[in-house]
């Protein structure tokens, strides 16, 4: 996590929580206060959430340290109004439970919430580190067990990195073709 | 006075819409430039990653809006290069289509009869194959055999792709590594470079003004070839004859934002804007049932589990597609495949005890991938599209590097379009959820709203000035020699994949493109000709400057 240099350690644990809540996964060890231990398997954070928010492609690096606060004020006033008591030692959005993640998370993610598309790029680039890998190049993540393409069960590459696949079809007709079908093969 | 670049014929876009009069205007003698924002890619840059600043990145276009998100090309050759090649004509009732406006939307002078020898051209300088059934992905053979045993019929649908090189990787969004894919790159792009065309990559049009003696100036922007936020230069051609065909997504950008200078648009600019109906459906395939109830077999032990294995839509089911259906209840429901990110995110879980679309219910349906079947439904919308005032420069305002950017379009969809959505659902849920053999759900508009890959309509043809920015000849109204040939001239939804139908219109418009060239003084004939086809796709070096002003060598120029 030497890449994180740019966030303090709180802020990167609140993304962490947040990109825990989309896609969750395992602790990473008993001490994890930031992945909520909901799921087996590795989540979005051991995917690379917070390296792919992190990276200057993508846009939002800018305004990480924003968002984290701003999720720790939204988890503040939450918990104040669930009568929640939380853990001032850590921050409040990692503070809660993971059905307090999830529940938070669905009222700053629905239609209507004014900063709904924060939140939706947040939790797009969480997802797509689950999905794709994409702080780093496919053939590495996959290589190396990326949790979320590991999953999926992403096949791998021919040696040289790129992806074929000789048998893709059952090779017979499994249909009758449209009545109105023209000659040509389209629709009339 | 500033002395300008000249040249007869300015084309902006090298999409479907654009390379084709390029070729056309340059193989008939007249001198043609094309400006392209996106970069030019050859077979052997396009990238198996999803690695940001990858080809995936580089060379495609996730543009939000307000209600609607549009997924398009962003590099030499357009949609193109992205695009699944699936090739279907539309069918016949679509262009007697009224939509909302009580009358025909398409001019009086195009039906599917008049379009048909412009489909043949197009069909033939690709080319576009007819599939058979030996064609058919895994995908679209499950699709296929759900269809049949729920008593539907389902088609082969025809590509342009030649399957000898294909591999089936389908990273087909990413750019096509083995030339496979029958883009651009590979006919009337070459052919127009051959003819002398220039074309210049990463050049993004801002506006268009006219110059004192009549012609026009266009005005562009030189874009940083990693940084697409970034603006390197900036210049200015004069030109006796413009094609807009920047896309859906910016065509009626450009021209709204050169009224200031050109004077109005026809009311019809940036307006009509159709998604061609589109929407997504996920099954998630239950592999016993496939091989019990279907008698599938792949010969190694599985039914199915080959979500990854092809390239984009193989099979179609055309049952819906009768003109004797009342309008906004038509639509082609096509096996599709999108990459992880894009074809995941907006999935749902069925019968979700929590959110539907993140959270544990979520990953355990993502554990299940390769068993996920997509169907794409494009049907009837109603042209509810309506782009705000112009961003600064572009189309949108960039977020990322590239790829994702924030654009002013509107779209709230009408009962017309919701109830298109809502028929191709429950036929969806029929016809897979039938025996057991899948769990279906839409993907969620809640996230992001509607999202399509297939932007009509926002710069359209019509026989009424009212309701059309364009006359049948594709010619912008009250702005002679300006013309419009990429999907903002489709007046609407088609209930199929339109690229064949833009590039037949494209080849339609071009006699009527040279003869406005002729009366303005070029020496330029229409040939008729077709480009020959090329087996590898390759570029002429263009230089561009970087951030410091100073030229970059590139892998993308």
């Amino acid at each position: 996590m030497d890449n994180f240099d740019a966030l303090t350690a709180d802020q990167v644990m609140t993304l962490e929580a947040y990109a825990d809540t989309i896609i969750p996964g395992e602790r990473r060890d008993p001490s994890d206060r930031a992945v909520a231990g909901a799921a087996s398997g590795g989540g979005a954070v051991a995917s690379g959430a917070v390296d792919l928010m992190l990276s200057p492609e993508g846009g939002l690096a800018g305004t990480l340290d924003s968002l984290a606060e701003g999720l720790n004020e939204h988890a503040r006033d939450y918990g104040a109004r669930t009568g929640l008591d939380l853990d001032p030692a850590v921050p409040p959005f990692v503070a809660l439970a993971f059905a307090d993640r999830i529940a938070l998370a669905r009222e700053l993610l629905a239609p209507g919430h004014p900063e709904q598309e924060l939140w939706v790029a947040l939790a797009m680039f969480s997802a797509m580190a689950w999905d794709t890998g994409a702080h780093m190049s496919t053939t590495d993540a996959l290589a190396s067990g990326h949790p979320g393409l590991t999953s999926m069960g992403f096949m791998p590459p021919d040696p040289d990195g790129a992806w074929r696949f000789p048998r893709f079809s059952y090779g017979r007709a499994l249909a009758a073709i449209h009545p109105r079908t023209t000659p040509r093969g389209d629709p009339q | 006075m500033t002395a300008h670049e000249r040249t007869d014929v300015l084309v902006i876009g090298s999409g479907f819409g654009g390379a084709i009069p390029a070729y056309h205007l340059a193989a008939g003698g007249a001198s043609v430039v094309v400006l392209e924002r996106g970069p030019w890619l050859t077979a052997d840059e396009f990238e198996h990653d999803f690695k940001f600043g990858s080809s995936s990145t580089r060379v495609f276009e996730f543009t939000m809006g307000e209600g609607m998100n549009v997924l398009g090309g962003n590099c030499v050759g357009g949609g193109s290069v992205v695009y699944f090649a699936a090739m279907p004509r539309a069918p016949r009732f679509v262009f007697e289509r009224e939509g909302s406006i009580g009358r025909r939307m398409w001019p009086k002078s195009i039906t599917r009869d008049t379009l048909e020898p412009w489909y043949d051209r197009v069909a033939q300088a690709l080319p576009i194959t007819q599939s058979k059934w030996e064609d058919v992905t895994y995908a679209g053979g499950v699709f296929a055999a759900a269809c049949d045993h729920a008593g539907r019929t389902a088609n082969p649908v025809a590509a342009a792709i030649d399957t000898d090189l294909c591999t089936n990787c389908n990273w087909m969004m990413s750019g096509c590594k083995f030339d496979a894919k029958r883009s651009l790159l590979l006919n009337y792009l070459p052919a127009a470079v051959d003819h002398g065309a220039q074309i210049r990559p990463l050049h993004e049009v801002q506006r268009i003004e006219r110059s004192a003696d009549g012609d026009f100036l266009v005005r562009y922007t030189v874009v940083d070839p990693v940084d697409y936020r970034v603006q390197v230069d900036e210049g200015v051609i004069e030109a006796k004859l413009v094609v807009v065909a920047a896309g859906a997504a910016a065509t009626p950008v450009i021209l709204q934002r050169s009224e200031e200078t050109l004077g109005a648009m026809p009311p019809a600019v940036g307006r009509y804007f159709s998604g061609n109906g589109e929407r997504l459906n996920t099954a998630i395939l239950n592999e016993d049932r496939v091989r019990d109830v279907l008698g599938l077999d792949r010969g190694d032990g599985l039914a199915y589990a080959a979500n990854q294995i092809g390239r984009g839509p193989s099979a179609a089911s055309w049952d819906r597609l009768d003109g004797s259906l009342p309008e906004f209840s038509r639509y082609s429901l096509e096996q599709l495949y999108f990459p992880p990110g894009f074809g995941t995110i907006l999935a749902q879980a069925p019968d979700a005890q929590g959110p539907s679309w993140f959270g544990l219910d979520k990953k355990e349906i993502l554990r299940r991938w390769q068993s996920w079947l997509t169907i794409f439904i494009m049907s009837e919308d109603d042209n509810e599209g309506v782009f705000g005032p112009p961003p600064e420069t572009g189309n949108a305002d960039r977020i990322s590097m590239q790829m994702l950017s924030r654009g002013n379009l509107r779209y709230e969809p009408t009962a017309n379009t919701r109830n298109g959505w809502a028929l191709a659902d429950a036929d969806i849920r029929d016809i897979l959820e039938r025996d057991g053999l899948a769990r279906v759900m839409p993907w969620t508009n809640e996230v992001i709203g509607a999202y399509t890959v297939h932007p009509l309509a926002s710069c359209r043809m019509g026989d009424d000035p009212e309701t059309s920015a364009l006359d049948d000849t594709n010619e912008l109204r009250d702005h002679p020699g300006i013309f419009v040939t990429d999907g903002s001239a489709v007046p609407g939804a088609l209930t199929v994949n339109p690229a064949f139908t833009i590039a037949a219109i494209a080849e339609r418009a071009v006699p009527h493109i040279v003869r406005a060239a002729q009366s303005r003084g070029v020496d330029v004939r229409y040939l008729g000709s077709l480009p020959p086809g090329e087996r590898v796709s390759r570029r002429t070096p263009v230089a561009v400057n970087g951030r410091d002003g100073q030229p970059v060598s590139v892998p993308s120029v």
